[in-house]
């Protein structure tokens, strides 16, 4: 069933007539990234405008694993649960070398978390959720066929030109944030360019519809003969699509290669069958490379228009939605001047190692992947060889790490030995029921001093809960501990622990969580 | 009952494979080969298991070539 992409409605920006007040936030691009940033800066009280050179969501299904993170992350900006019903769940990977498979996986997601470790849900979906959502918050202003031309900074502001279908005007703002992909029209405004290792790969992608049966599982292939020398990874989407990710020779000629005639029987090819439709079908070009850093005074860039990776391992898309939970709270405080613009160091900071985490992940896929000719394939081929025979090599085949939100190097975050790995500082709280709700929930976009066995002290600037001790909080929080008292970012990143707290070490902890210590 | 451990046992299994292909960088084939060779021998001895050796060898050869022969 194909998509029905309808148009946005635009309306004359009150800019056209009228000089606008400066703005507290302007975000260009209205992706999943850049309206997930205005509806979480919504969450914090900050209104914003999002500007987009278009008006209707993606073509194609371009993002479509949303991780366990994101969807929890999607949930707090009110289209989780949207996101995770029509999404596809799936936990069966198979991985083919040749024609034969090599092995299989289970992603055996742990029980008692709201969110499934993964959903396939084209990236159309995603924005039409994200869109009616900011459409209908009182602090969001989406403008469509709003283009940015021309970007200044001052000390307290930026400045952009912006082309509208009525004409030009200009806009100012305390901070903008560039949420304009991967070839960043802004970046290039400011003559930023991403560093590191050039890696250039090539893959022809595509979305089909079939009404066959075929189950719910991620199919990836090395070198399948329906595909000679290359690698091919096959989804299953909402609505019975699918989509394809075939990779082209670095040298391939991609004109040539987009040619129905040359697509569709290999597709035939592995699904038995030629009843199917192609729906979408592009090429796409990917590097591994990111910004030196994401905030550049008062311009702030945010997902792929600071760092970029490979499709395999789902950490685009994921990615830049964690940066949006990083930048978020941390914009807010500074902007309310609760905190001093020295805390927006500490997104740049966490970010950049997260991005580059993704980058080796990224970058360890592919080269698996594409090996050079020599003694890279000569590993590559022999770890699938052994992947048949011993049970280890199966780990050591790599078709794409997926997603985990990183954890974050907190190196003087208060510590207490014993607690469980899982819930250390830096890392996502992890979910877990509570009644008959969750514990994510339950902690919100909010700062958050949880006790676990004990009543939590009382502090300013945070929120006291008291968790209910089942199994999962104890395995999660507790592990051999009686009680444990933990502080959560509004981010639900854990910012410190302890078994024994007093207010005092709390409120000590918090302050460094803001920069105001 | 087997001596050697097929299942997985090694931390990061994905950093030690980007090493020995860093390890491998800028060599010729035959370089390369020479590599591999000292890198079995190193290990082997400092395995210093005949029987782990002996199944490690069985399993590598498992698939390959004929029959292999024994002792």
């Amino acid at each position: 069933m194909p998509y029905d992409y309808r148009p946005f409605a635009y309306v004359a920006a009150p800019g056209l007539s009228a000089p606008e007040p400066r703005h507290k936030v302007v975000i260009v691009g209205a992706g999943p990234i850049g309206l997930a940033m205005a509806l979480e800066l919504a969450n914090h009280g900050i209104p914003s405008t999002v500007l987009d050179d278009n008006n209707v969501v993606s073509v194609g299904s371009r993002a479509i694993c949303w991780s366990k993170r994101s969807l929890e992350i999607m949930d707090r900006l009110g289209v989780g649960e949207r996101a995770r019903d029509k999404g596809v769940t799936w936990k069966i990977g198979r991985t083919f070398h040749r024609d034969a498979e090599v092995f299989n996986f289970d992603l055996l997601p742990e029980d008692g978390h709201k969110m499934p470790a993964f959903v396939n849900l084209q990236q159309y979906y995603v924005e039409e959720y994200l869109v009616e959502a900011a459409q209908a918050n009182p602090l969001v202003d989406v403008r469509f066929l709003n283009k940015v031309t021309g970007l200044r900074q001052a000390d307290d502001h930026a400045m952009v030109e912006i082309e509208t279908p009525d004409g030009t005007y200009g806009l100012e703002a305390e901070y903008l944030i560039a949420c304009d992909g991967a070839k960043s029209p802004l970046r290039g405004m400011m003559g930023l360019e991403f560093e590191g290792e050039l890696f250039e790969e090539k893959f022809l992608i595509c979305d089909l519809s079939f009404k066959a049966d075929f189950p719910t599982e991620r199919r990836f292939w090395f070198e399948p003969t329906f595909h000679a020398g290359q690698t091919a990874l096959l989804h299953k989407q909402a609505d019975d699509t699918f989509r394809i990710d075939l990779q082209l020779g670095w040298d391939a000629d991609v004109e040539e290669e987009k040619k129905p005639e040359n697509v569709r029987p290999r597709i035939a090819q592995f699904l038995g069958h030629d009843d199917f439709e192609i729906e979408w079908l592009s090429i796409y070009t990917f590097q591994c490379r990111r910004m030196e850093r994401f905030v550049h005074d008062r311009v702030i860039f945010v997902g792929d228009s600071a760092h970029i990776v490979s499709p395999f391992g789902a950490r685009g898309g994921n990615g830049g939605l964690q940066d949006v939970d990083a930048l978020g709270w941390r914009l807010a405080a500074v902007l309310d001047g609760r905190a001093p613009a020295a805390l927006l160091r500490d997104y740049d900071a966490e970010r950049i190692h997260a991005a580059d985490e993704n980058i080796l992940n990224s970058t360890r896929a592919t080269r698996f992947m594409t090996p050079d000719d020599g003694v890279e394939r000569l590993f590559r081929d022999q770890v699938l060889a052994l992947a048949a025979k011993a049970p280890f090599a199966r780990g050591w085949v790599n078709s794409g790490r997926l997603s985990v939100p990183c954890v974050y190097p907190l190196e003087d975050a208060a510590d207490a030995a014993g607690l469980p790995a899982a819930s250390r500082p830096g890392a996502v709280a992890p979910d877990a029921p509570q009644g008959n709700g969750w514990l994510m929930t339950a902690l919100g976009g909010r700062m958050v001093v949880l006790g676990v066995g004990c009543t939590p002290p009382e502090v300013d600037g945070a929120a006291c809960v008291t968790a209910e001790v089942n199994d999962h909080v104890r395995a999660r929080y507790l592990g051999d501990a009686a009680q444990a008292v933990y502080l959560i970012r509004p981010d639900q990143v854990v910012a410190a622990r302890w078994t024994d707290a007093d207010a005092g070490a709390v409120s000590a902890a918090i302050a460094r969580v803001w920069r105001t210590a | 009952m087997s001596a050697l451990v097929t299942t997985p046992n090694l931390p990061d299994p994905d950093g030690f494979y980007a090493e020995l292909l860093a390890t491998h960088k800028g060599l010729t084939e035959a370089e390369s080969h020479a590599l591999n060779a000292q890198l079995v021998m190193i290990l082997a001895n400092h395995l210093g298991d005949r029987e782990v050796l002996s199944e490690a060898l069985a399993l590598a050869r498992q698939g390959m070539g004929e029959a292999q022969v024994s002792g």
